[in-house]
């Protein structure tokens, strides 16, 4: 608190920090709002706003309209091309504990005579969102390691729930889970965590399915800095956020609904391998542009 | 579990935990988390299972819940994943600033349960943080009595069922006029039941959760309420007949009951004062019945406001005991109700006539004459017993007897 207030006096500033959050959900409000009152309470000038989808968030991110962002990894693949087309600074400041290590993975039923990635030559695979790093542009990209291009050696039955949201609404993954149960799909791409969830909840019967394959481990979210942003202000939220503390009740619940116990230092290995799955599907170019087609968020 | 001493993770021999075939949409997650429980901070569980998810589906668990996978090969061939335990054990974390809502008896009540417990069991472990309930009664000295444990138990043993405790088939012939009688004091009945229901129900949502038994006897009490609306007016159609009239200055006595915000007053007028009369209202229609299902509703009921009138009581001497002030206010109550009907007609005069026709059983000068008496003597003897029952608060006599007078002419 001391230092956080030294900080502002040293940089004589009286604008906030002003960050952007994509609304995937309605929590998202209860979250920054908390968050919100939590680091102007410690003597950080903070704002935020919400942004329907990523795409803009982004672009607002380049073109200074805002100092931060939390960010989709598939955004922060965005942000860093855009931001080297331009020659402007990014930097990752923090992510959630749970954003490190996760992996994708294509699912058979536990009946299928699929034993190996190449035996869904010919076959139907279901995905995500066509934005979605986890259930669609990951998993692809593995089965595209394999010699299996998409569209090509096999039909990839997409589902588009909450395009621009980068596969945040995870209807787009239960209704993929759903169709390899219904038969309408041969196999379904879906995160690890997802896979973990529709096993627990009961949309896939217990023992119904089994991994085909596997994604290396890779990161999600991050929150980005752009140029626009004030550096002290800057550290001082990433200070203050990798000081929040799980037992404190009175965080404990918003890091509950962000779905971490920590923040952690941001570090950018773990998009490299979305990066390269971008390129690949033509998702966006080397300068930020959007050119998948059929994407609008 | 097994403690095979050859196996482990990576960094050596430790224990192993054999999930056979089962798998985390089954429930593994509660044998992992309950051996990892049994393990020291950063030690390393070996887990062996033949389930085909188990690796990718232990390693999103864990990134849930914090604990760290670690990576093969495994000396022990059946293990399938090593998990190190997380540093901090964050179930500690979330018991943390955590306190016992009091005890669960009813000498663990505190004396002002904060907003945040919300609707926690007595004696329950309260996580820290959650959101403040606003329940306004929520000071030992205003809500809770001792007697109310008590008069619980004793509510819900006592409770019986309209179907059954009435013979509704008993057979019965009344003249035209003594079946119109009964059916006007039913309508009255009626509607002074269905206010003694809403009361209870209004002040239990505000009372503190914490003051359990106060909750449940009023919830009980609401409930006694209801069980008269049904029995009062199944009587009143039993024979076929519409029901009777309700006026308008009956209807402002009650609605001046409903107006009374304050917790403490507001049972004072209802319980003390208003059922209190009622007990010799309903005395009064056991003893000149014409009929057995109209002695039988009164009777039953008469034992449930015997109940309602002494939790009244005992919650005002108990407050009266601590707060020297409350006999100013309890008089302030009643002096303003007074004053808010002094323009009003009191007791409905179908009413009044009606309970004289009852009392009196025959048409003629003499039989209406010791039916007026008896309904005299009715008004005397609800005056004797709220001057009693305010005695028993504290009152001197000569201010009891003066407030007595001020009660409504309607009896409730």
């Amino acid at each position: 608190m001391t230092g956080m207030t030294r900080m502002t006096r040293m940089t004589g500033t009286t604008e906030p920090l002003l960050l952007g959050a994509v609304a995937y959900d309605p929590k998202v409000v209860t979250i920054w709002t908390g968050f919100r009152s939590w680091l102007t309470a410690r003597g950080l000038p903070f704002d935020f706003v919400l942004y329907a989808h990523y795409e803009r968030q982004a672009e607002d991110l380049a073109a200074g309209r805002l100092h931060a962002a939390w960010h989709s990894p598939l955004a922060w693949v965005r942000s860093q091309r855009l931001a080297a087309a331009q020659g402007t600074p990014l930097r990752p400041l923090v992510m959630r504990d749970t954003d490190r290590d996760l992996r994708s993975v294509i699912v058979v039923r536990a009946d299928a005579r699929h034993r190996r990635p190449a035996d869904l030559k010919g076959e139907t695979v279901a995905t995500g969102a066509v934005d979605s790093p986890q259930s669609t542009l990951l998993p692809l990209a593995r089965l595209r390691e394999h010699g299996l291009r998409p569209g090509e050696d096999f039909r990839v039955l997409r589902h588009d729930t909450g395009v621009g949201l980068h596969g945040d609404h995870i209807g787009g993954e239960r209704d993929a889970a759903r169709a390899l149960m219904s038969g309408e799909a041969a196999a379904a791409c879906l995160s690890d965590a997802s896979w973990l969830l529709f096993a627990q909840d009961g949309t896939l019967p217990p023992g119904a399915t089994r991994p085909l394959d596997r994604t290396g481990p890779y990161d999600h979210c991050v929150l980005a800095v752009g140029h626009a942003a004030d550096p002290d202000l800057a550290d001082g939220l990433g200070r203050l956020l990798r000081s929040m503390d799980h037992a404190d009740p009175e965080v404990r619940h918003l890091l509950d609904l962000e779905g971490l116990t920590a923040w952690l230092p941001g570090r950018t290995g773990g998009f490299a391998a979305l990066a390269a799955a971008v390129t690949e599907a033509g998702h966006y170019d080397e300068r930020g542009r959007i050119t998948a087609p059929e994407y609008a968020p | 579990m097994t403690g095979a001493p050859d196996t482990g993770g990576p960094g050596g021999p430790g224990p192993v935990l054999d999930l056979a075939g089962l798998g985390f949409g089954e429930g593994a997650h509660l044998l992992v988390r309950r051996a990892l429980a049994g393990l020291a901070p950063g030690a390393v569980l070996g887990v062996a299972g033949h389930d085909p998810a188990l690796p990718l589906h232990l390693a999103a668990w864990c990134r849930r819940e914090g604990h760290r996978m670690l990576p093969g090969p495994f000396p022990d061939p059946r293990v399938r994943a090593a998990v190190r335990r997380r540093p901090r054990d964050r179930d500690t974390g979330r018991r943390h600033g955590a306190e016992r809502a009091g005890s669960p008896g009813p000498d663990g009540v505190v004396a002002r349960p904060p907003a945040h417990w919300g609707p926690a069991a007595r004696g329950a472990l309260v996580e820290a943080g959650g959101p403040p309930v606003p329940f306004d009664v929520a000071d030992r000295d205003i809500a809770w009595t001792d007697l109310a444990p008590r008069l619980y138990a004793h509510a819900a043993a006592a409770q019986w069922d309209p179907a059954t405790a009435v013979d509704w088939a008993a057979p019965f012939t009344l003249p035209d006029a003594v079946e119109q009688a009964v059916v006007q004091v039913m309508t009255y009945l009626v509607e002074n039941e269905q206010t003694a229901l809403v009361i209870p129900a209004r002040l239990l949502a505000r009372v503190h959760p914490h003051f359990r038994e106060v909750l449940q006897l009023l919830a009980v009490q609401a409930a006694d309420e209801a069980r008269h609306v049904e029995v009062f007016t199944r009587r009143a159609l039993l024979r076929g007949g519409r029901m009777g009239t309700s006026s308008a200055g009956g209807r402002a006595s009650l609605a001046s009951l409903l107006a009374e915000p304050d917790f403490s007053l507001a049972f004072f007028l209802l319980s003390v004062l208003g059922e209190g009369s009622f007990l010799s209202l309903l005395g009064f229609l056991d003893r000149y019945a014409p009929d057995p299902v109209t002695r039988r509703v009164a009777r039953l009921a008469r034992r449930d406001e015997a109940r309602h009138v002494a939790f009244g009581v005992a919650h005002l001497a108990h407050r009266a005991d601590r707060d020297p002030a409350l006999h100013g206010r309890l008089r302030g109550a009643v002096e303003r109700r007074h004053d808010a009907l002094r323009d009003t007609a009191g007791l409905n005069d179908d009413v009044f006539d009606a309970l004289v026709v009852l009392a009196a059983g025959a048409w003629t000068p003499e039989a209406v004459a010791r039916g007026h008496r008896a309904v005299r003597r009715l008004r005397e003897e609800m005056d004797e017993g709220r001057r009693h029952r305010l005695a028993r608060l504290g009152f001197p006599d000569d201010e009891a007897a003066e407030l007595s007078a001020l009660h409504t002419r309607s009896f409730m």
